[in-house]
């Protein structure tokens, strides 16, 4: 067993070359099965407040197709681009790894951005706030923990970046950047169901 | 190992990457055509009936290929790891379900 | 670094170690300590409620204070003594019988703790503070939304920060027991308690979400005005117990199948004979595990869901009398012809059948929902669940702290303390609770402060406080033993009962940092036995012996910890100055701060040489 964190050339996987990077692997795997729970719970907690607007506005008055298209195409593209880095990294390339995780998190920045943009939209122009209704509690909870997994995520992938930058790639940081992009999937993942229940069934019914 | 047997695999190795990649980026491109016609469906302002479960359904589909080819689950060795974000997702579908019929409104 | 350096050391050298530890055993030892400190507690918080049930219309304590008492005896018991001991065992435990060295996230394990530690202070720091939490250990909305004070605070702020801390526990069980198997353990060869360790885990990854979830539904209503159960902006407090119970069914689950685990081990190891039907007991596990997510409800039956959805959840909760009837006849079967010998462990473990069967029955009774509308709320409900709960639980904690206490501190616990301690505690039991079934069924309702007399009350209420006086007088009894086996015991050796079955009683007793020197070779179930009957004395080496791999050391675990505790006063007394936010963003940094510390600095661990290796004796 050795505890060399040098890359050699045979490595297949750089991120699961070590006991501690399979562990990493599948602990991330299983957290996001207990995430998985605590977003249905916040979900499910939205399905049943999205009608009680106690004289609010509801959701066909507030939402907007565009800019929800938009931060969508935002968070899939960046989740691509996050595959291409991953790529990379499984053929040792650091630098373009470290590209790709770039546009990666510019995208998120930019999702996030047009996230603040929306909610100042609703508060300030609807005057639709948290306290506002059952309703209200329940989106802002709901797509603000997505908008915090979002900023958690940013900051993890930043704080590895940075981190690395001089020190190139090695067995000791391909695990944490691999769970890192699991991670970020997942928050994709979430948004899917973010966009297709509460904007587009709330633009429906 | 010698030098060229390690380039050798390195290329083999390099071949099925590239090819692993061309499957993500149609991949992706299938989740945006998804993407697009959810918008699309609900902009045109199709009937309820059929729209919501047309949308959900194309979510869940995403989904999946987010899962399998994204994350990977296809791949040899997830087999426990599916069975728990299975488990989550089941239990995610129960909560949702209660949610949405006894909450007694 | 040598490991001779473990010889005599100052009481700051000692405590400084147990502070960064992220050794297993060690932490499973502070989880036992203080999850003992906390089941004292809500021990005399118990035994408050008796004393003031002890006649009618008493007034030992004021009806405020009655109700800040069941609360926190029942969210101490539940979140800061049982399964903390549980987990304690967990960590203590199923490293040593999967044949590893270490578990798959030390430093995760070791922050884990201190979250719940500093959870469970937190929260019994509102006695001082202006009052404890007063609406239940359910905590249901509105009543929780609209208690006054701060006391519902800190039971959403100390569960907030316990409830992260198991979560990342359950976590590290499973990726354990996943990939660090040692060499020929297949997961059909797992003993028992490693299975229940596994199942327990999962649903701790699936349940406490769904509560995590409802603490911050409770939290923003409560402290920054959202209104998710407020009706007047069309909240909905059904949502508050849906989430509550969709943790808490399961959380039971949590509880009792570790208990099922250490029972698993103990009477096979005491009837010597193999555990019957080892693969039904694992397939059982599983079932209840399912079957305890899918009822839920049947804590809600009186809540009006409807015909329809309480008939589906009455029938899933009387399904699981099936699986746990399944392993009640594989304990029977086991001992069935075994030479069975009789010590403390195997007392309690004999106890507990016939103790648990009664509150599985009341189970059944209750899983009825036409006649649990007569049950609910009633004393009914409360012999039942402290017959699982003390009659499972709690006596399985008991029992696996006789059975391990000599691989945890290397000593045999006294056998006729023990005994005493067994028969008091068991004796007192059913006094305690057998009787509250009929105080239940005559019609007297759970969490009220007084009964009034000639109601039938009266001689029932006096035999179930004199009942919990017997247990009081059992748990002293059982502390005097562990003072006196401290201090006057005998080095335990590696297999004090000569009967041991699984790996933890294959090395020394306290077992070593490093666990095994050479891992073992595992050749089926119960690998030490077959050892043992093919004539060896110890394991076979499944490789040659060389440098051990050991993580660091590390203080952050309790610097984080600290930080989310010292943030928990900033959302508390937010709400009445905001100038408390000072505070809550102060703890915030401390804790995130060391957060990227830990990230950002690496950490390699450290290696046990081969040399030092050779100089330990066997």
């Amino acid at each position: 067993m050795s505890h060399d964190h040098s890359l050699s050339p045979e490595i297949h996987d750089p991120a699961k070359a070590t006991h501690e990077g399979k562990h990493k692997y599948l602990g991330l795997w299983f957290f996001l099965g207990g995430e998985t729970v605590l977003f249905a719970s916040f979900f499910a907690t939205y399905l049943a407040l999205r009608n009680s607007t106690a004289g609010g506005p509801s959701s066909q008055e507030l939402f907007g197709l565009e800019l929800v298209f938009v931060m969508t195409i935002l968070l899939l593209t960046s989740s691509l681009t996050s595959v291409y880095a991953i790529y990379h990294m499984k053929n040792h390339d650091f630098k373009k790894m470290q590209l790709w995780f770039g546009i990666t998190a510019l995208l998120g920045l930019g999702f996030l951005g047009f996230e603040i943009y929306e909610f100042t939209h609703y508060i300030t122009d609807y005057s639709f706030t948290f306290r506002s209704s059952a309703f209200g509690s329940a989106f802002y909870t709901l797509v603000g923990f997505h908008g915090g997994h979002v900023v958690f995520g940013l900051s993890w992938l930043t704080a590895l970046m940075v981190r690395n930058a001089k020190r190139g790639l090695s067995l000791y940081n391909a695990p944490k950047y691999n769970t890192f992009a699991i991670y970020w999937h997942f928050i994709d993942v979430v948004w899917v169901f973010i966009f297709t229940v509460v904007y587009l069934m709330g633009m429906v019914s | 190992m010698t030098g060229a047997n390690i380039n050798k695999i390195n290329s083999f190795k390099k071949q099925k990457q590239k090819e692993e990649m061309k499957h993500q980026v149609i991949t992706f491109a299938l989740m945006i055509i998804f993407t697009l016609v959810a918008f699309i469906a609900v902009g045109a302002g199709m009937n309820k009936t059929y729209v919501i479960p047309l949308i959900l359904i194309l979510a869940l589909v995403q989904v999946g290929f987010q899962f399998y080819y994204f994350m990977h689950m296809k791949d040899k060795g997830h087999e426990v790891i599916s069975s728990l974000i299975y488990g989550g997702i089941w239990i995610a579908a129960v909560t949702v379900l209660t949610f949405t019929t006894i909450i007694w409104w | 670094m040598s490991i001779a350096s473990t010889q005599k050391k100052g009481f700051g050298a000692i405590l400084w170690d147990y502070l960064t530890t992220v050794d297993h055993k060690k932490i499973g030892n502070m989880y036992l300590a203080a999850g003992a400190f906390f089941f004292l507690l809500g021990g005399i918080e118990a035994l408050i409620i008796r004393i003031q049930l002890i006649k009618p219309e008493n007034d030992f304590i004021s009806a405020g204070l009655y109700n800040e008492m069941i609360t926190m005896h029942g969210t101490t018991m539940i979140f800061f003594a049982a399964m903390p001991m549980l987990l304690g065992f967990m960590n203590g435990v199923m490293p040593l019988q999967i044949g590893a060295r270490d578990v798959a996230f030390p430093f995760l394990n070791s922050l884990g703790f201190w979250l719940f530690l500093l959870g469970g202070i937190l929260m019994n720091l509102s006695w001082f503070f202006g009052g404890a939490p007063d609406a239940g250990w359910t905590g249901y909305a509105p009543l929780s939304t609209s208690s006054p004070g701060h006391g519902l605070d800190y039971y959403v702020m100390g569960l907030q920060l316990s409830g992260a801390g198991t979560l990342m526990g359950g976590i590290n069980f499973l990726v354990t027991i996943v990939t660090m198997r040692g060499p020929g353990m297949t997961y059909m060869r797992m003993p028992l308690f490693t299975w229940t360790t596994f199942v327990a885990s999962i649903l701790i990854l699936f349940a406490f979400p769904a509560l995590t979830v409802g603490l911050f539904l409770l939290q923003f209503d409560r402290m920054f005005g959202s209104a998710f159960f407020d009706v007047a902006l069309g909240g909905n407090s059904v949502i508050w117990q849906h989430l509550f119970w969709i943790f808490g069914h399961p959380e039971v689950y949590i509880l009792i199948l570790p208990a099922f685990g250490i029972f698993s081990e103990i009477i096979p190891t005491f009837s010597k004979k193999r555990l019957f039907g080892y693969s039904s007991m694992v397939f059982a596990t599983f079932l209840i595990a399912f079957l305890g997510f899918m009822v839920w409800a049947h804590h809600m039956f009186t809540v009006g869901l409807g015909p329809v959805a309480n008939s589906i959840f009455a029938v899933g909760t009387m399904a699981i009398a099936v699986p746990t009837g399944i392993k009640i006849f594989n304990w029977l079967a086991t001992m069935w012809g075994g030479s069975i010998k009789i010590n403390s462990a195997m007392l309690w473990a004999l106890g507990f059948i016939p103790s648990f069967t009664i509150g599985g029955m009341t189970g059944v009774m209750l899983g009825a929902s036409t006649a649990d509308f007569q049950y609910h709320d009633t004393y009914f409900v409360i012999a039942h669940f402290h017959y699982v709960i003390v009659g499972g639980v709690v006596f399985g904690i008991l029992a696996g702290l006789h059975y391990w206490w000599p691989k945890f501190f290397g000593k045999v616990l006294n056998e006729t303390m023990g005994k005493i301690a067994f028969w008091l505690f068991f004796i007192g039991f059913h006094l305690t609770f057998f009787i509250q079934h009929f105080l239940g069924l005559m019609g007297m309702p759970r969490r009220y402060w007084v009964f009034l007399e000639n109601q039938g009350l009266d001689t029932g209420n006096l035999i179930s406080t004199i009942g919990a006086f017997f247990m009081a007088a059992g748990s002293i009894v059982f502390i005097i033993n562990i003072i006196y086996t401290t201090a006057k015991g005998e080095k335990a050796a590696n297999d004090p009962w000569g009967t041991g079955r699984t790996l933890e009683w294959a090395i020394s007793s306290p077992a070593p940092e490093y666990n095994f020197k050479q891992l073992p070779l595992v050749r089926g179930l119960d690998p030490y036995w077959i050892e043992k009957m093919d004539g060896n004395t110890k394991m076979t080496p499944a490789e040659p012996l060389d440098d051990i791999h050991m993580p660091n050391g590390s203080i952050l675990p309790v610097v984080i910890s600290i930080g989310f505790f010292i943030a928990s006063f900033g959302f508390i007394y937010q709400v009445d100055n905001k100038s408390w936010l000072i505070v809550l963003f102060a703890g915030m940094v401390i804790a995130i701060g060391s957060m990227l510390i830990r990230s950002l600095k690496d950490d390699h661990g450290h290696h046990i040489h081969k040399e030092d290796l050779e100089k330990e004796a066997d």
